[in-house]
């Protein structure tokens, strides 16, 4: 949900705009399509129905999204909470029953703790969590200086341009994200692409290890993730009033001072809306760890998989999912909503 | 304002109706399709990737009538957690034997109807006493393939590094004094805590079935000195990389090492693969098939396992993929280069070096594959 409000914020120009330009090229289609859903006795009843109750077509619209949420978010999330409290044991599923029914009126509800007492009395979790965490923001810090030039450089480049570099940026999402991981395999190994290339100009007599290293899994993340940073930087530098920073000149500030006082502050909301979606999926990652990463490159994703398959303990996968997302959330929803009382205050 | 509002409710029912029409829709026609009535011949079969014949399913498919739809996986853990969620649709499924004991104490197959597979008489009867202690009187199962846990190593590399062309045990890996010199061309192990730890178990001498937490330190202590020289734990990339001569050594299963060095003779890359059966001993892993408990068909279940125990058939396969079947009948069918590879077949005096493996307690099998996670990670 968080996200959702970010992505409003820092999209929200664009898509008004789109929606305004669909609604001025079909006006009659849609006009005509919705007399004839008014005409509907369904539609009628059930308006008349919501009214009764105190809701406005308003709500029902916002309750779409939010219904959403509910099914593909809340029940899940739910379900896992459940497993999460549970015992293992030997069948399928395998775990124990979370309800069960002492006799045909006593219904028995177990919750077992332990698996959470566990996590925290193993370091191995805590450091996965640390590890994880770490390795994210650094990737979302390397993200946002490489993507915020890039972002800056299209939305101020000719109109004509834009619309084609954006795409540019788009563009590797057309092939697998697994594929283009695997892509980089070849390029990094001992004898790949790179290594290849430098020792046939002479340039190195040894390869050099890339592969299965930190730094394979940086720019693993660094690569997959850019986009997802500067689509929203887009939008909001996009938005900028550059009267704004002619002022600056005429009153006699330098660029660079100008960049940090105005440029930053007011393209905030992208740097937070791109941050936390590099940021989020980093934390779990673990396709791009356990193909590129070395051994010793211990994330929160690859200590979930082994806890599911190797030890086939669901509880404890579900434990640590549950606290990763206890971790994750909590610190965006206040974040979200120290950012909403600034705005507040603004207005 | 309202009207847009009301609009915008309009709009959004529909777009509401017509998602659950479709879906409601679809859920039909893919219910439709994967319900089994009688006259549909039908099996589902999921197997390892690269691990059947060229024409096997072909040919299975032109004699009985019946459509295969056959799926691979690339791990035992993956297969695991599906079966114990259940409802998988596959009527065939091949677990090694360790994980299909478990499996079958966690109810997730049906017994074989054993009047219906009248080839079972073609099986190798020694072999299929090794497996007694996983599946108790061979009931859920037959043995599809089988092979051992060594070590697979680049010829020229390892001369290069080490004086010889030939490993012929568990030095080579777990002898830091060596394993240093080899880690400049690259050792891989498995990520396989289970067949690992076993394998430091043999050549420390001890009991690699043991669940003496001491055998388990001692291993982990001999491991951890070792593992500054792994390049990587990885239980399917040695495969390209053995054959490719990224890596140099792997600690690998002996059909995967057997793919390798065909695939380097494949593509002429002059590389010169070897597998080698440690002279310690070695463990021996077995591939079993076997029936869930829930297969929508279970009697084409029961022709297919019928129809691979046909010894040209199964030979077919062994041919193929370079793995040793159980079919006693089979044997004068398979090739003479893979039924004399005594890394494929091996003689029987290195058969009584090999131990088969026995599925751990839930326990222990969490103090190892914590152990496990300190090798690897030092954490």
């Amino acid at each position: 949900m968080a996200i959702l409000g970010f992505l409003e914020s820092g999209g929200g120009h664009a898509v008004s705009r789109n929606a305004r330009e669909v609604g001025d090229s079909s006006p009659f289609v849609l006009t005509g399509l919705m007399a004839w859903i008014k005409a509907l006795g369904p539609y009628r009843w059930a308006s008349n129905r919501l009214r009764d109750r105190g809701m406005s077509g308003r709500t029902a619209v916002i309750s779409v999204p939010y219904l959403w949420l509910l099914l593909f978010f809340l029940v899940p999330f739910l379900i896992v909470l459940k497993i999460s409290f549970s015992d293992i044991r030997l069948g399928m599923p395998p775990y124990e029953p979370f309800v069960t029914w002492a006799s045909a009126h006593v219904m028995d509800l177990k919750f077992n703790f332990g698996n959470y007492a566990f996590l925290w009395e193993d370091a191995l979790y805590r450091n996965a969590y640390a590890n994880s965490i770490m390795t994210a923001g650094f990737s979302t810090i390397l993200c946002l200086l490489i993507g915020y030039p890039m972002a800056y450089g299209i939305a101020r480049s000719k109109p004509s341009w834009r619309n084609l570099l954006l795409l540019l940026v788009m563009l590797p999402f057309w092939t697998s994200f697994l594929l283009r991981v695997y892509a980089w395999i070849g390029i990094l190994k001992n004898n790949g692409l790179i290594n290849n290339l430098l020792m046939s100009m002479g340039v190195i007599d040894e390869p050099i290890v890339m592969l299965q290293t930190n730094f394979a899994v940086y720019l693993g993340i660094v690569y997959s993730y850019l986009p997802f940073m500067v689509l929203p930087l887009y939008t909001a530098i996009e938005k900028l009033d550059l009267t704004l920073l002619e002022a600056a000149a005429d009153l006699g500030c330098r660029p660079t001072k100008a960049f940090f006082k105005i440029t930053i502050p007011l393209t905030k909301g992208g740097i937070v809306a791109g941050s936390m979606l590099v940021f989020i999926p980093a934390v779990g990652e673990f396709v791009i760890p356990a193909l590129l990463g070395g051994p010793g490159s211990l994330m929160i994703g690859r200590v979930l998989w082994e806890e599911f398959f190797n030890n086939r303990s669901w509880p404890i996968a579900s434990a640590v999912a549950i606290a990763m997302l206890i971790l994750l959330v909590f610190p965006i929803w206040i974040l979200q909503r120290v950012q909403g009382r600034e705005m507040g205050a603004h207005r | 304002m309202p009207k847009i509002m009301r609009c915008a409710f309009g709009c959004g029912l529909l777009v509401t109706a017509i998602v659950l029409l479709t879906a409601c829709g679809s859920k039909k026609e893919a219910g439709a399709d994967t319900a089994t009535k009688p006259e549909d011949k039908v099996l589902f079969v999921y197997n390892w990737s690269d691990y059947i014949g060229e024409t096997t399913i072909a040919d299975f498919e032109a004699r009985t009538g019946i459509k295969v739809t056959y799926d691979v996986f690339d791990s035992n853990e993956v297969l695991e957690t599906k079966l114990l969620a259940g409802n998988t649709g596959y009527d065939i499924v091949v677990p090694s034997s360790t994980f299909l004991q478990r499996q079958i104490q966690a109810g997730v197959f049906r017994k074989l109807d054993k009047p219906k597979l009248p080839h079972l008489a073609n099986m190798n009867l020694e072999i299929m006493k090794l497996v007694a202690e996983q599946d108790p009187g061979n009931e859920h199962s037959i043995i599809y393939m089988w092979g051992t846990t060594g070590i697979g190593y680049n010829r020229e590399l390892v001369k290069k590094a080490l004086g010889t062309d030939t490993i012929d045990g568990w030095e080579a890996v777990f002898d830091p004094a060596i394993a240093q010199k080899l880690a400049q061309c690259g050792i891989s192990m498995l990520d396989s805590a289970t067949d690992v730890v076993e394998s430091a178990l043999i050549y420390l001498g001890r009991d690699p079935n043991s669940e003496d937490r001491a055998d388990l330190a001692a291993a982990e202590e001999l491991l951890t000195k070792v593992r500054p020289y792994v390049r990587y734990f990885h239980s399917s990339q040695y495969i390209n990389d053995l054959a490719t001569g990224e890596i140099c050594v792997s600690l690998g299963w002996s059909g995967d090492i057997i793919q390798a060095r065909d695939r380097a003779a494949e593509a002429k890359a002059l590389l010169d693969i070897a597998y080698a059966i440690p002279k310690q001993g070695a463990m021996l892993w077995f591939d079993m098939m076997a029936i869930p408990a829930d297969a929508p068909n279970p009697d084409h279940a029961h022709a297919f396992l019928n129809f691979l125990m046909e010894p040209e058939v199964i030979a077919g396969v062994s041919n193929y993929v370079a793995f040793a079947n159980a079919n006693a009948a089979a044997l004068q069918f398979v090739d003479d280069e893979v039924k004399n590879d005594p890394s494929i077949y091996p003689t029987s005096e290195v058969m009584k070096n090999l131990h088969p493996d026995i599925v751990e307690s839930q326990e222990f099998s969490r103090d190892l594959n914590r152990a496990w996670t300190r090798i690897r990670t030092g954490q």
